[in-house]
């Protein structure tokens, strides 16, 4: 049965629960970050405003971290699951930067993210402080060695091939952990998260100000996000195109790919848009850079990037017959609006400072609709790259040395998976509404008022401290 | 080779830990209907394990990915063999997480009606699913040449594996209803207190049954010997609990649960997964392990990491040491 194929499933399984898996890291990472910041602010300056709104994006940051909590735990499930030949035959070298990861970063996340939570009234200031920049770094470093994991499959370094267990194994740690691709995509990464919780941060602040409420608090936080998405904008074009000249050089096949360029070129131009026949080998009509996609390859204006139809020859040689092309249309359209949203992001991160410039607020309500309904773009753009990366590497699961077909679980038969499958569908789904109408609620109530009490013997207020409780 | 050796124990090290601390998490979970009359009483048990629950579960995540990394084959074979058992986990794990954080978000009854449900639900589906993977992992399986099972879920459910899941199921629960009683106070320490005497009786013989047939049928002299300790160390945390010493009762019931898990580490030695048809296909600490260079780096990365690890976390437990009472949730506003 054509539909119980359980490689078709797994794949799509995989796609599915690891995009939205990755809806939750970034806030999680982004927000950990910037509530940390505020929370410093506070400690610093002892303004409650910075107390109010460490509490108020620390509450949003608590709902989005519970689900990427429970959806990991599938993650890291999964590899067994669905690709137990992929586990066998990379596992003495993938296996490595997960337990890392778990060891040493999992843990100390988990653990203090507990003690932010619940110890208010139980630490001292200071240490509590501590607490949120150990989870944000926990978060982060967390980030790091999944990326090394990812960046093997991307990129394969420092393992031999033992060829009477048929599998690759470690040979120098090293270059695992510090892989050309990793080091790319980890700055990557982490400023696409800062600018998505910074665009969200944004859209909060400004549903609140255009509302006319909470104007002392969300005026820092709406400066600061704006900022913080600008900063980290302008940052993502430069990191993108150092993880784009990485890339070429590991895979050529997905920069062509990317543009769709069957045949080899020297100053190759780059297709803002394009329409033509859906799989991009004749095109219609397009707007065009010229020379642009030469730069990005290979920082020459007139540099040569190889074509599809060239690589496939070359590819087809050496590792025998086979279609080593990804699906060149899901690869064009995930790059373009990779970086367009990402582009939009900053540009109305820019016209947002222009506009609160001193202390100015815009009248126009059009104004603030696009501040408010602006937070997706970087979401989004974070999932198409994704899309980008891991379709353009197909048909490798791990790139030249093991096809995604051959990694699937031989076990599990293609009902199994597709039980699986609808499973997760369904409690994700369901989950999603939960997430977004809980997010939705604490956002639209905005911060709570601090209450304060005097210190003994002076006329000195203090902020009522008081942990979370469930 | 030697270091695959050392791996086996490290792996069961973390699965020890992943149960004797979740292990409560799955038991106060489980208790909520038995214990509490209203849902201050519900908030005071699911506050017990607030703000360790996560960390707890993080063991098991870290158990894994060591599996992943020091046995891959062994990975490989349980996780894909298992695949309808541990899909039920998971999904289990993910409603019990998410519960925890949503419940308190809305006053409305029927919200936490629907939250206390889906924590007791995703207490009680690993509280038993993990005892029938492990009793099948000391059985066996049936494997073939490649090291692969392909025979689908209803085989696991044979009575030896779910006396396992039986007997997990109820240590965790016990486990959990001391927990209770050693940090709350009032009627709720008492009446924890009085449950877990009742199960107590129950866990026992069905711990006992499952730790000789597992001796019997699959276990070796050293396994046995250590779930002879696991048996009188289970007697005593019950007499214990009877007398009211909650904090000894419960450091006796992590040690059987830690002891109980040892021997049916020791009952698989030097298999990790053997094959029922045929032992020629058996998956062994040898031929599953990784490479000795894999070996090396990761026995380094632990010997940093683990003593860490337990420091702080230890700290943690000790920050959040006072008992939870109904007076502690009443003056938080929310
Ligand atoms: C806010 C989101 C966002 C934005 C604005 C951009 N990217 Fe990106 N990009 C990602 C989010 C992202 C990502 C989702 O985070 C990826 C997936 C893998 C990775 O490491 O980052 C990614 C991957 C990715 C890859 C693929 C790497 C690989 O296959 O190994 C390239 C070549 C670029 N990016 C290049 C760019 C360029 C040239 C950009 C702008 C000019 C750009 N990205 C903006
Ligand atoms: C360490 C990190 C990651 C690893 C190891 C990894 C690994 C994999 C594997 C094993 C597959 C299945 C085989 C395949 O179809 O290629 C896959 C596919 C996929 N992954 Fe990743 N992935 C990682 C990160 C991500 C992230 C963060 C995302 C997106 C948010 C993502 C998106 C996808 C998608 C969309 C597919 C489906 C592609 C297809 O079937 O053609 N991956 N990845
Ligand atoms: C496909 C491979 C992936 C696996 C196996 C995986 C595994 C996990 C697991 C097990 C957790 C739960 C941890 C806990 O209980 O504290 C988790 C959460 C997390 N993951 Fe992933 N993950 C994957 C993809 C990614 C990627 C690509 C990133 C970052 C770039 C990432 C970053 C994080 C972060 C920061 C958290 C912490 C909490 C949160 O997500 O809200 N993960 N992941």
């Amino acid at each position: 049965m054509e539909w119980l194929d359980p490689l078709a499933l797994a794949r799509w399984q995989f796609g599915l629960t690891t995009v939205y898996h990755f809806l939750f890291v970034p806030i999680t990472i982004g927000m950990a970050l910037v509530v940390a910041i505020f929370q410093t602010a506070w400690y610093r300056t002892d303004k409650t405003q910075y107390l109010q709104l460490t509490r108020f994006f620390g509450g949003l940051f608590l709902i989005n971290f519970a689900m990427g909590v429970v959806t990991g735990i599938v993650q890291e499930f999964q590899f067994g699951m669905n690709w137990s030949d992929y586990s066998r035959f990379v596992g003495d070298i993938f296996g490595a930067p997960l337990a890392f990861e778990g060891l040493l970063a999992f843990f100390f996340e988990a653990t203090f993210i507990g003690l932010w939570i619940f110890g208010w009234d139980k630490l001292p200031r200071g240490l509590h402080l501590a607490t949120i920049w150990c989870a944000s770094m926990g978060a982060i470093l967390s980030a790091y060695f999944i990326l090394a994991a990812n960046a093997f499959m991307q990129n394969p370094v420092g393992y031999a091939m033992n060829p009477e267990k048929g599998r690759a194994e470690l040979v120098d740690i090293v270059a695992v952990l510090f892989n050309p691709i990793a080091l790319a995509q980890f700055p990557h990464t982490i400023l696409g998260s800062i600018m998505v919780a910074t665009a969200i941060i944004v859209s909060v602040a400004a549903w609140h100000i255009s509302r006319g409420q909470h104007f002392e608090t969300m005026r820092p936080a709406l400066r600061l996000g704006l900022w913080g998405l600008l900063a980290s904008g302008v940052l993502m074009f430069i990191s993108g195109d150092s993880l784009g000249l990485a890339m070429v050089q590991a895979q050529p096949m997905k920069m062509a790919a990317a543009e769709s360029l069957y045949s080899t070129t020297a100053g190759a131009s780059f297709s803002i848009f394009s329409i033509g026949t859906p799989d991009g080998s004749s095109e219609i009509w397009s707007v065009r850079v010229p020379g642009l996609l030469s730069f990005l390859s290979t920082h020459t204006f007139n540099g040569t990037v190889e074509g599809i139809n060239d690589l496939q020859v070359a590819y087809v040689k050496a590792y025998g017959p086979g279609d080593y092309s990804p699906i060149t249309w899901v690869t064009y359209w995930a790059f373009r609006w990779m970086i367009g949203l990402g582009a939009v992001a900053a540009i109305v991160a820019t016209a947002g400072l222009f506009f609160t410039r001193g202390h100015r607020l815009p009248k126009n309500k059009w104004i603030w609709k696009i501040a408010i309904w602006s937070w997706p773009l970087p979401l989004i753009a974070m999932s198409v790259g994704w899309i980008f990366t891991e379709m353009g590497r197909q048909p490798w699961i791990v790139f030249g040395l093991l096809k995604t077909e051959a990694g699937v679980s031989p076990g599990v038969s293609g009902l199994d998976v597709l039980i699986s499958l609808i499973a997760f569908t369904l409690v994700y789904g369901i989950l999603a509404v939960v997430e977004v109408k809980l997010f939705l609620k604490t956002a639209q109530a905005g911060p709570a008022p601090i209450e304060m009490t005097k210190v003994d013997g002076s006329d000195d207020e203090q902020p009522v401290l008081v942990g979370t409780v469930y | 080779m030697d270091l695959a050796y050392l791996w086996f124990f490290i792996v069961g090290f973390l699965f020890i830990g992943y149960f004797v601390l979740d292990g409560f998490d799955f038991g106060v979970g489980m208790s909520l209907p038995f214990l509490s009359k209203d849902d201050t009483d519900r908030r005071v048990l699911i506050n017990t394990i607030g703000p360790i629950w996560d960390l707890n579960e993080t063991w098991v995540i870290v158990a894994g990915a060591s599996l992943f990394a020091a046995f891959p084959e062994w990975y490989a074979t349980l996780f894909s063999g298992f695949y309808l058992a541990l899909l039920l986990i998971l999904l289990a794990l993910i409603v019990r997480g998410v519960s925890f954080e949503y419940r308190h978000k809305n006053p409305d009854s029927r919200w936490k009606k629907w939250f206390d449900g889906m924590i007791i639900v995703g207490s009680a589906v690993p509280a038993l699913l993990w005892g029938v993977a492990f009793a099948n992992i000391v059985q066996g399986v049936e494997l073939d040449a490649s090291f692969t099972y392909s025979g689908g879920l209803l085989p696991l459910l044979n009575p030896y594996a779910l006396l396992g899941g039986l007997t997990t199921l109820l240590l965790f629960f016990t486990h959990g209803v001391i927990f209770v009683s050693l940090k709350t106070d009032g009627e709720l320490r008492e009446c924890a207190r009085v449950l877990a005497t009742k199960s107590g009786i129950l866990t026992i013989v069905v711990a006992a049954t499952f730790l000789v047939w597992t001796t019997l049928a699959y276990g070796s002299f050293l396994s046995g010997a250590v779930a002879v300790i696991a048996a009188v160390a289970l007697i005593a945390s019950y007499v214990l609990n009877l007398r009211g010493r909650e904090g000894w009762a419960f450091g006796f019931m992590a040690f059987t649960i830690a002891t109980a898990v040892l021997s049916l580490f020791l009952a698989l030695f030097p298999d990790v997964m053997p094959a029922s048809n045929n032992p020629a296909y058996s998956l062994t600490i040898e031929n599953a392990s990784s490479s000795n260079y894999t070996l090396t780096v990761m026995t380094w990365t632990a010997l940093f990491a683990l003593p860490l690890v337990l420091a702080y976390q230890g700290w943690t437990y000790w920050i959040f040491r006072k008992r939870v009472t109904r007076a502690t949730v009443l003056v938080s506003a929310h």
